[in-house]
Formats: structure tokens, C-alpha cells, sequence
């Protein structure tokens, strides 16, 4: 084992904390701007993401059966796909239950949890139990050799552009869109902002849609990952959380900041660690840290 | 299949005197032979005298997998290979002239679910036995269970072993069974000396892990240069990766299960760690796990196990086509399948044997209960110990999911509490 050899392992273990990083970011954004910016607890936040991640599949299993000449580019196709599918849901459980219930934020937790698990079993009786993979092109798989000795792999690299593009499309449409003006205003205001004439309804729904888009799209880039099955969504869920409870919720900045956060410590402290102790060691240091800043990394600064 | 001579039979031994069990044993033995010769079943209340669902014309057995949850990949296959054989002892004419009904219940990869379930079929539904369980976590949550109420498990997983209950038939291997001999054939074959040992963070990986690294350590005189441990359904293995290639050893030893599978492999491909360059042996994935992981991220890697479905012999070739017709061209069989497969076979056999359904016979005549159907060869259960007596076989896998057995042992004796590996 040689210094280069060493230096290698060292870049390539700092890629494993990047990619890790931005795995939970994918997983925390969406549910970031639901419970952040609408104050909404969507425990089926993880169900939204399996959609994502069986669209994929679908999209997959049609492509290998009647058109295999696409099957290197159906993967981009796939991920809008998700979007819309799961963006569409999310409207309709806003129109159909979500904004019946904004004055009840306990009664959206159990009623998005059952919801979670009206979905769950849907995808069940849809697609089985058994945990599916769809067919990935050949250019997502392997590795990027810029070296002899290191090897970047390019589902890692994927995702994490994918992460980038999504909060910065995120980002920009918060703070530079008309829209995302008013979904702000109507956060700080809502009387104030329905009484200028934003219909607060609509940014509603927009914006929960959009947050369940964006955990479809999760859900598909995952796919490169893992396998889904019909309860995978409730895997997810608990790392979603904690990035956005960790971060401070009502923060997109902190949930940047949260993910890295939990991402470094996690794979720093498994591979000096092990594997189990190095989860155990990283809820701790959550835990500790969520001791003495309970609001989170970013707490939102609202006058009460 | 109605008894006529029910009540003949039945009357004259209902007295309690020490004599009448010796007799009713022996009238049981002539009664099972009638059987045989009539495919006419014996009266229920000779067969049957602990209050089982028994009736004149059926027998209810119970099935406890996982159906739904993380669990759901890799037993549905055995929940598909105890149907089948159900289905072909109830087409041959049932089990002492009755047909089999099967109560199906979901364990839903919970633990404690899996107990509540073995309850329900033990005490409401009073099942003459139950095939079920996979990981060991589930088949230790329900052992207290069986033994309380004194119900009768078919256990198809290979397992880590040091147990050993009147009331569970193992119809996998143990794991010195399945870990010793493979290891020994790696050693010779790949001149290993380098381990490190992988695995899913419940009992069965850590104990196989414990007898491996004994067997590596005191045996083998090689090392173990790492050995951990990932949640159940952990996604994440680029720290892993990482540490196996600071640590090059000869050989990944894993028993990683379930959805982690999937990750595991690909990241280990994307990872650029592939069969050319490292030598990874399992003992977790069958062809089942292979469907869902893809051929092409395994292709090369060893599994040890006591059966592949490429394995040429007549037995597996109708058994394949039985299963194949079943449940559809596509549809693949690994050893846990092949294994569930056995269960009710061997209990149909044991049952006969005892010419009773009552389970303190049944554990009492399993003992050399033969099984020359099995799809794997040849099985028979030990004299003593309840576990089954099996070769172990190395299988290299192929881009197509399917593998080629390289290397078959003798008939290993079952040894579930191996001296020396614990």
C-alpha cells in the first residue's frame, strides 16, 4: 500500500460522503418545502418517492419489451415522468384531503400516514411484493477511471447531478419567480397575502405538488441505487426526516446544510467505525446536537 | 375417502391403561400400511388425538412467510415450492387419504408479527404443522412459541445452526454445512489466505461469521482482515468499498440479505470491483436474489449452497418443469425454494411413518426419514438432531442469472453444534 494508493482511497471515500450527501438531499427536498414552507407533516413523503422509483421501472419494463433501441435514453424521459406522475398525485391528495385539513397539523400526520399506507399497498397489489430493478442503460453503470486506482462510480455522479440541478431549479424558483414570491409571502402571511389578491389556495397546492414532484424524481434517481419495493418508501422516509428536522425545517438552507452534514459524519464514521456502529454514532451525534439546538442547525427566525 | 370402520377401529382404545398407547401404536403402524395398499386414510380419531384440524376427508396445515416487506424477495419462493408440493401430495392422494388445505398467513418481515401469526395457526386454527419462517430473526421469534404449544415448523432456510427443537424440522443446511466445505474449496482453489467478512446485521450472518472466521483462523491458518455488519436494507456501501480496497483481501466472504443485495453488487460493479480482479464468495444469494440483482453485477462471483437450479438430474428437471408451469417460464429456483419444496414432502413421509398426525410422533418418527425425490439428490433427516443430511455445492454465477455448478461434496452430516466453532 503505497501513499498513491492511499491518496486514491481518499478521494474516492470522499466521493462516498458526496454521494451519500446527495442521496439525502434528493430524499429531504421535497419534504423540506411541504413541512417547511406549508407547515404540512407528510408522513407519505417516502410513498411519493416509490412512485418515482416504480414509474422508472414501468418505463423500463415497456421500453425492453417494445422499443430496446431506446433503452439508452429512456432514463431522462423516465425521471419527468416521475415528476409529473407524482406531482399530479400530490395535487389531487391536496385538492382531496391535505387542505381540508391546514388548521389540523396533527390531523395531516395521521391522515398522510394512512395515506402512506393506502399507497403502499396499491403498489403491492399493482406490482408484487417482491423488490423490482428496472433495466439501466449501460453508460449509467461502471465506473469513471481518472486514475488506474480510482473509481468513481457514475450512478454516484448521476445522482449528484441530478441533486445539484434539482436545488438550484429549487432555489430559483423560490427566490427569483413571481410564484416563488408569493409562496413566500403567503409563509409569512397568509391573511396579508390572500388580502393583496394571491389566491394562498393555489400556492398551496402548487407547491405541495411540487414537493411531491420532487420526491418522485428522488424515488427515480434511487432506482440506480437500490430496489424498490412496496414498502421502501417507509426506508426512506426516516432519513427524509431527519435531514429536514436536523436542518431546521423551515429552511432549505439548512436541509443543504443538514444532509452534508449527516452524510460526511456517516460515511467518515463507517469507515473508520463499522458499518452498524457507524449509524449508531452518527444518530448520537444528531441526537446530542438536536439536545442544544432543538429548532435545528437553521432555525426559522419568525416573530411570534 | 370416508372411513367406514371409524368407529371399530376407534372404540376399543379409549381406556387409559399404560398397554393401550403401545397398542394403538402398533394398530397406527397397521392402520399406515392400509393406507398404502387402499389410499384410504385411517380414522381421524386414531390420527389425530391432540384436537388438530384433522377431519375424515382433510388435513389443515399452515404457511408463515413474508409476503409483504423487505423479506418479501427472497421467501417467496418458498411460499411458491410448498404450494407446488402441497398441490402434487394432494393430486398423488393426500396424507393418509386426506387432502391438505393450507392456511396461508403474512409474517410481513416483522418479527414479532411473524410470533403473533404462529400463535393464531397454532391455537385458533390448530394446524397439523406449519412450513415457514426464512431469516432467523422470524424462526427464533416463533420457536417459543412452537414449543409451548407444541406445534411442528418446516424450516427451509440454511442457518447459522446452534439449535436444535422436538418441534422444528431444518430442511436447510446448518451452517457448518454450508460455510465449512466452502471455505475449504476456496482455500485450495484460490490459494486464499486474505477474508473479509460481510454481512447483514441480524443472528444468521454474525454466527455463520463466527464459524467462518474460526474455520479461517484455527483450520485454514489464514486471516480475517475485517469483518462488519449493515442494518437491513442499507443502501449505502461506498465507505465499505472503499475499506475492502484499502484492505485487498483474497476473498469478500458475504451474507448480506434481502432488498441490500441489490445495492451491494452494483455498487461493488460501479465500483469497478468485479469477478476478474476479486474473488467474492456467498452464502446469501440464490437464483432468486440473482433476478433481482441482475446476472451481469454478479457475473463470476461463487455462491455455496446445497442446491442450483442448473443441477442435471431427473428429480430437478421435473422439478423445475413442475415449478415452471405453476408459476410461469420466467420464474427462477433457489435453494430456500428447493428447500421449502422438501418440507411438506418430508412431512407427508414422517406422518406416514407415525401413521399419526399427532406431533409428539411425528418428531419422534423423523428420525432417518428418507426424501429420494428431492430435487437436490437425496436427503434424509438425522437420527438425532432434526436437521437433514445434504451435499454442498459451489456454483459460479452467469450473466444470465443462472449457475454453474463447479464443485459438489459428499453427504455432510449436519452438526449444529459444531465443537470448536463456537
Amino acid at each position: 500500500m503505497n501513499i498513491q494508493e492511499l491518496w486514491s482511497i481518499f478521494i474516492m471515500q470522499g466521493f462516498a460522503g458526496i454521494s451519500l450527501f446527495s442521496v439525502l438531499l434528493l430524499m429531504g427536498l421535497g419534504l423540506a418545502l411541504i413541512f417547511g414552507q406549508m407547515g404540512v407533516i407528510n408522513m407519505a413523503h417516502g410513498e411519493f418517492m416509490a412512485l418515482g422509483a416504480y414509474t422508472t421501472y414501468l418505463c423500463s419494463s415497456l421500453v425492453q419489451d417494445h422499443a430496446p433501441a431506446l433503452l439508452p435514453v429512456y432514463f431522462p424521459i423516465a425521471i419527468v415522468l416521475a415528476f409529473i406522475l407524482s406531482a399530479l398525485l400530490g395535487a389531487l391528495v391536496e385538492w382531496g384531503m391535505i387542505r381540508h385539513l391546514y388548521k389540523r397539523p396533527l390531523d395531516t400526520l395521521l391522515a398522510t400516514w394512512g395515506l402512506s399506507l393506502i399507497l403502499q399497498q396499491t403498489y403491492r397489489s399493482i406490482f408484487g411484493a417482491r423488490e423490482v430493478t428496472p433495466t439501466l442503460p449501460e453508460w449509467l453503470m461502471g465506473s469513471f477511471k481518472p486514475t488506474d486506482s480510482i473509481d468513481i462510480p457514475i450512478n454516484g455522479v448521476f445522482v449528484l447531478l441530478l441533486a445539484g440541478a434539482v436545488t438550484a431549479g429549487l432555489m430559483v424558483f423560490m427566490f427569483k419567480t413571481a410564484f416563488g414570491l408569493r409562496l413566500r409571502a403567503t409563509v409569512q402571511n397568509r391573511l396579508m397575502s390572500g388580502a393583496v389578491g394571491i389566491n394562498t389556495k393555489m400556492v398551496d397546492r402548487m407547491a405541495f405538488s411540487i414537493g411531491c414532484g420532487i420526491a418522485g424524481i428522488a424515488g427515480a434517481a434511487f432506482t440506480t441505487i437500490g430496489s424498490t419495493g412496496p414498502d421502501s418508501g417507509s426506508r426512506y422516509i426516516v432519513d427524509a426526516f431527519l435531514v429536514v428536522v436536523f436542518g431546521g425545517a423551515a429552511n432549505l438552507l439548512g436541509s443543504l446544510a443538514s444532509a452534508f452534514g449527516i452524510a460526511q459524519a456517516q460515511s467518515i464514521l463507517e469507515f473508520f467505525l463499522e458499518g452498524t456502529k457507524g449509524k449508531v454514532a452518527t444518530l448520537l451525534f444528531i441526537v446530542v446536537v438536536l439536545m442544544f439546538r432543538p429548532q435545528g442547525l437553521f432555525p426559522s427566525k419568525v416573530r411570534s | 375417502m370416508k372411513m367406514k370402520d371409524a368407529s371399530i377401529m376407534a372404540s376399543p382404545h379409549k381406556g387409559n391403561h399404560p398397554g393401550s398407547r403401545l397398542l394403538l401404536g402398533l394398530l397406527t403402524a397397521v392402520a399406515g400400511l392400509t393406507v398404502s395398499l387402499h389410499a384410504e386414510g385411517p380414522p381421524t380419531a386414531q390420527v389425530n388425538t391432540t384436537g388438530l384440524a384433522v377431519t375424515d376427508t382433510t388435513v389443515t396445515v399452515g404457511q408463515l412467510h413474508s409476503a409483504t416487506g423487505t423479506m418479501a424477495i427472497s421467501e417467496t419462493g418458498s411460499i411458491q415450492a410448498e404450494q407446488l408440493a402441497i398441490d402434487q401430495i394432494n393430486a398423488a392422494g393426500g396424507v393418509l387419504g386426506r387432502q391438505i388445505k393450507v392456511i396461508k398467513e403474512d409474517g410481513a418481515s416483522d418479527w414479532p408479527t411473524f410470533a403473533e401469526k404462529a400463535k393464531k395457526l397454532l391455537v385458533k386454527d390448530k394446524v397439523a404443522s406449519v412450513f415457514g419462517c426464512w431469516t432467523s430473526a422470524s424462526r427464533k421469534a416463533v420457536l417459543p412459541v412452537f414449543e409451548k404449544e407444541n406445534g411442528m415448523l418446516y424450516y427451509p432456510t440454511f442457518y447459522e445452526g446452534l439449535e436444535q427443537s422436538k418441534n422444528v424440522i431444518y430442511t436447510g443446511q446448518e451452517a457448518t454445512q454450508q460455510i465449512i466445505a466452502g471455505l475449504d474449496w476456496i482455500a485450495k482453489e484460490k490459494k486464499a489466505k486474505t477474508f473479509y467478512l460481510i454481512g447483514s446485521d441480524y443472528i444468521w450472518p454474525r454466527t455463520s461469521n463466527k464459524i467462518a472466521r474460526k474455520h479461517i483462523e484455527n483450520v485454514l491458518k489464514g486471516t480475517v482482515v475485517g469483518e462488519e455488519y449493515y442494518a437491513l436494507g442499507h443502501t449505502q456501501f461506498g465507505s465499505l468499498i472503499n475499506k475492502i480496497k484499502l484492505k485487498k483481501p483474497d476473498v469478500i466472504y458475504a451474507i448480506v440479505v434481502g432488498g441490500s443485495n441489490v445495492s451491494f453488487y452494483k455498487q461493488l460493479k460501479a465500483a469497478g470491483i468485479t469477478s476478474d480482479k476479486q474473488t467474492l464468495l456467498t452464502i446469501s444469494v440464490t437464483e432468486d436474489e440473482v433476478l433481482g440483482i441482475g446476472g451481469e453485477n454478479l457475473t463470476g462471483f461463487y455462491s455455496a449452497m446445497k442446491y442450483f437450479q442448473s443441477q442435471d438430474n431427473p428429480n430437478n428437471a421435473a422439478f423445475v418443469k413442475a415449478f415452471k408451469d405453476k408459476y410461469g417460464e420466467k420464474s427462477v429456483i433457489g435453494d430456500v425454494t428447493q428447500a421449502g419444496y422438501l418440507g411438506p414432502w418430508l412431512w407427508k413421509a414422517t406422518v406416514e411413518k407415525a401413521g399419526s398426525f399427532d406431533v409428539d410422533k411425528i418428531a419422534a418418527a423423523s428420525s432417518g426419514v428418507e426424501f429420494k425425490g428431492a430435487p437436490e439428490g437425496y436427503v434424509r433427516i438425522h437420527d438425532t438432531n432434526h436437521h437433514l443430511w445434504s451435499k454442498l455445492r459451489i456454483g459460479q454465477w452467469g450473466a444470465d442469472g443462472q449457475a454453474k455448478v463447479l464443485y459438489e461434496s459428499g453427504l455432510i452430516e449436519p452438526d449444529p453444534f459444531p465443537k470448536g466453532y463456537q
